[in-house]
């Protein structure tokens, strides 16, 4: 159990939690993910963790409301608990000083991206970073990235902040006018995919946050694998963060849909099912 | 005395056609007066080979000869000096292979049937409410287990009726292991795993879920907070997949993500319970053993239309049981035989829609002592399905053993341990089960958990004369 601290709505369909779970925080490190189940009857999701403090033994979470159980997330308030919190899982990134760092930050993977950037820059890393998201309200956490950059480019797809367009339009501007040393970048798996093709003609090392479907997050199931330099990884044990060279994007994008029907089944049966309850009550 | 008129009854089960329906159980159990017939056909023998086909040590005539006497309590009684886990046992126990195999009366006749007395004991107990036993004055001394699994549970059982004060820690969010997430409902109810583990709990054991140790904690961390003695028994859980083309085309599941969907988070029930689960009309298992025959019969009670199993040796190099192998044809599973696949073959939505296999023949034996099949050149053929289950096998987790140095591991990646004590190659660090053997059975577990508690005591009360094993 792990009690809500801090709930917050940073975007419409985006939340932060603070959560009180010292046995991750104590051992977090960048990269690295929790797996959360709310009810008995519920799934086991994984989430980035966003930001952590070993001191307070908290951890932050941030998730995009897309389907029943991150909805189900969202419902409970501070001081609630949330029933499993398992974690840190996964491996950490390489801390270490490369020179200069480009972080690319979409849409909800600014979170994940968030503690990589400050984890760097603690380690004298030049830090820029390029958040984007589709409009301005779905932006979030501006102010923290800019702490732990050297600079920082916003981008929304349809222009209502920052510069119009895509994070990748920045990055290839910084990549033909600078040195860069190592990209990272963690959102949407098709801007995961531009991000790691435009790197590549530049010889520019880049690692990639990969989210696909998982169930125990141990390296138990397979569920998560993924083809990585023509090998089979699975996600939770060897990654979450991969050379996004030798990422097989596509294989990844149709493994992400394999449960669709039954995902979008178990919205609306829950709609269904809150909507009657309100009747109920009123 | 001996019973003269009855021969080894049969265990009754629910007929095939009304199981595949349901997840409930398919054996029934024996009636009262079956099991004390049974009892009564016993020998008594002075010199029980029984016993030493048992693992876990059951003074099996013992028991036997208390049941025969209608003396249900002292007989299940008996059990629990050895195994606290006798209605698991009682159900998935190969004793085909073990106490039945050395019973002097399937010489020339039927052994008695031993596993179906001990469950009809476990449940008569279960039916009546367990009463967890007297426990010996605590001796204040901590003990970390990690994993819950069948070597867990009986290493945290035994050490918590010696006193000590033993945690199991458990990476997954319900204590059993393999009992929760690999045995299938029909097979092992989980009322019942839950019902052991309680007993366990009732001796004294405490039980974090959801700790990863290896990355929740370290073994440092443990050591820090107290804990002098530590028991690994984490199993074998990274399962091992084909490598062959086309594999991580979708409808593709290790047995291991398609059982634990199942099992543990109960995707046979969605959309009562949110993790889903997709099954095809034509499923095909790849593989023969026992992972493989669950794996099978789940895929029919979830829906299947057709489920194939595909295994490269015959019917006889199977590694599951002849009785789990029975139950599965009874229930429609059409075994193919000496037959592997190369490759998967799938749709432009990145379904799997067959797979490409090649006969196979048999050969010189290998060092499993079975004939190797080998390929027949050119007799490659493609089976339509929807659904796949990889089910051959799986390899030590990683998660733990990267986390610790100094501990010896073997060529496949598994701890070395004593097989007499389970004493690794770190000190106070004891090890059991499909860590250190590979997967093998519930009961073998069971046995090396057993063996370490009393080494774990050994160690605790005398560290200087514990010999420090290689």
């Amino acid at each position: 159990m792990a009690r809500i601290l801090r709930k917050e709505s940073l975007a419409p369909q985006i939340k932060l939690m603070v959560v009180d779970a010292p046995w991750v925080a104590r051992k977090a490190r960048a990269g690295q993910f929790v797996v959360l189940r709310i009810t008995e009857q519920g799934e086991r999701i994984p989430l980035t963790i966003a930001d952590f403090d070993p001191l307070s033994g908290t951890v932050t979470i941030i998730f995009q409301e897309v389907g029943k159980s991150t909805m189900l997330l969202g419902t409970l308030e501070e001081g609630d608990e949330i029933l499993d919190f398992v974690g840190p899982l996964g491996r950490e990134i390489e801390e270490r000083n490369f020179g200069h760092v480009v972080c690319v930050g979409g849409g909800v993977g600014i979170a994940p991206t968030y503690p990589k950037a400050k984890a760097l820059k603690e380690k004298g890393n030049r830090i820029t970073s390029i958040i984007g998201a589709r409009t301005r309200t779905m932006l979030f956490w501006e102010d923290k990235m800019r702490e732990v950059s050297d600079e920082l480019f916003v981008t929304t797809d349809d222009g209502s902040y920052g510069e119009k367009g895509f994070v990748t339009q920045v990055l290839e501007r910084i990549l033909k006018s600078e040195k860069v040393d190592l990209v990272i970048a963690v959102g949407p798996v098709i801007m995961m995919k531009m991000v790691s093709v435009i790197t590549k003609p530049h010889g520019v090392p880049t690692l990639v946050s990969l989210n696909p479907i998982m169930v125990d997050g141990t390296g138990m199931c397979g569920c998560c694998r993924v083809t990585v330099g023509g090998k089979c990884k699975f996600t939770c044990v060897d990654g979450p963060v991969f050379d996004g060279h030798k990422v097989n994007f596509d294989e990844l994008l149709v493994r992400q849909r394999i449960y669709l029907e039954e995902e979008q089944r178990a919205l609306e049966l829950w709609i269904a099912e809150k909507a009657k309850e309100e009747a109920s009550r009123v | 005395m001996s019973n003269r008129f009855f021969g080894r009854p049969k265990m009754p089960q629910r007929p095939p056609e009304e199981r595949i329906r349901d997840f409930y159980e398919v054996p029934l159990g024996l009636p009262e007066w079956a099991a004390v017939e049974e009892a009564r056909r016993c020998l008594q023998c002075k010199n029980p080979q029984c016993v030493k086909g048992c693992p876990v040590e059951i003074d099996i005539p013992g028991f036997v000869g208390l049941l025969a006497q209608g003396n249900f309590d002292a007989a299940i009684a008996k059990i629990k000096e050895k195994n606290s886990l006798p209605a698991i046992c009682g159900r998935v126990c190969p004793q085909e292979d073990q106490c039945e195999a050395q019973c002097v009366l399937g010489k020339k006749g039927q052994p008695i049937a031993i596993g179906y007395l001990e469950r009809f004991l476990a449940d008569y107990e279960r039916d009546r409410g367990i009463q967890p036993p007297t426990l010996p004055p605590s001796r204040n001394r901590k003990v970390a287990v990690i994993g819950s699994g069948p070597a867990g549970l009986t290493c945290a059982g035994d050490l918590a009726k010696m006193g000590y004060q033993v945690t199991i820690f458990e990476a997954l969010h319900a204590p059993g292991g393999v009992l929760i997430y690999g045995i299938p409902e029909f097979r092992l109810p989980k009322s019942i795993v839950a019902q052991e583990v309680h007993y366990v709990q009732s001796l004294g054991v405490e039980i974090q879920v959801s700790r990863v140790i290896g990355k929740t904690y370290t073994l440092d961390d443990l050591r820090d907070a107290g804990y002098e003695a530590f028991f690994i028994g984490t199993g074998a859980g990274l399962p091992y997949f084909l490598d062959v083309p086309g594999e991580n085309l979708n409808g593709i599941y290790s047995a291991n993500e398609f059982l634990t969907r199942s099992n543990l988070m109960k995707a046979y029930l969605f959309p009562k319970f949110d993790t889903p689960i997709k099954i095809g009309q034509r499923v095909a298992v790849i593989g023969g053993g026992n992972v493989a025959m669950d794996s099978a019969r789940t895929a029919l009670r979830l829906g299947a239309e057709e489920v194939c199993l595909v295994y490269r040796r015959t019917k006889k190099e199977m590694p599951a049981r002849v009785e789990e192998v029975e139950r599965a044809e009874e229930e429609g599973v059409n075994c193919i035989i000496l037959t592997n696949p190369v490759r998967f073959v799938g749709n432009d939505n990145g379904w799997v829609t067959g797979i490409e296999c090649i006969q196979m023949e048999l050969g010189e034996p290998d060092e499993s002592g079975r004939r190797r099949p080998v390929p027949v050149p050119g007799s490659e053929f493609v089976i339509p399905i929807d659904t796949v289950v990889v089910a051959i096998g799986q390899g030590p987790n990683p998660l733990f053993l990267e986390s610790v140095s100094g501990l010896a591991l073997n060529r496949k990646g598994y701890i070395v341990a004593d097989p007499e004590t389970g004493a690794t190659s770190l000190r106070g660090v004891f090890a059991g089960g499909d860590i250190v053997t590979g997967a093998a059975t519930v009961i073998s577990a069971m046995g090396a958990g057993k063996k370490a508690a009393r080494a774990i005591e050994r160690f605790l009360e005398a560290p200087d004369s514990f010999p420090q094993w290689r």
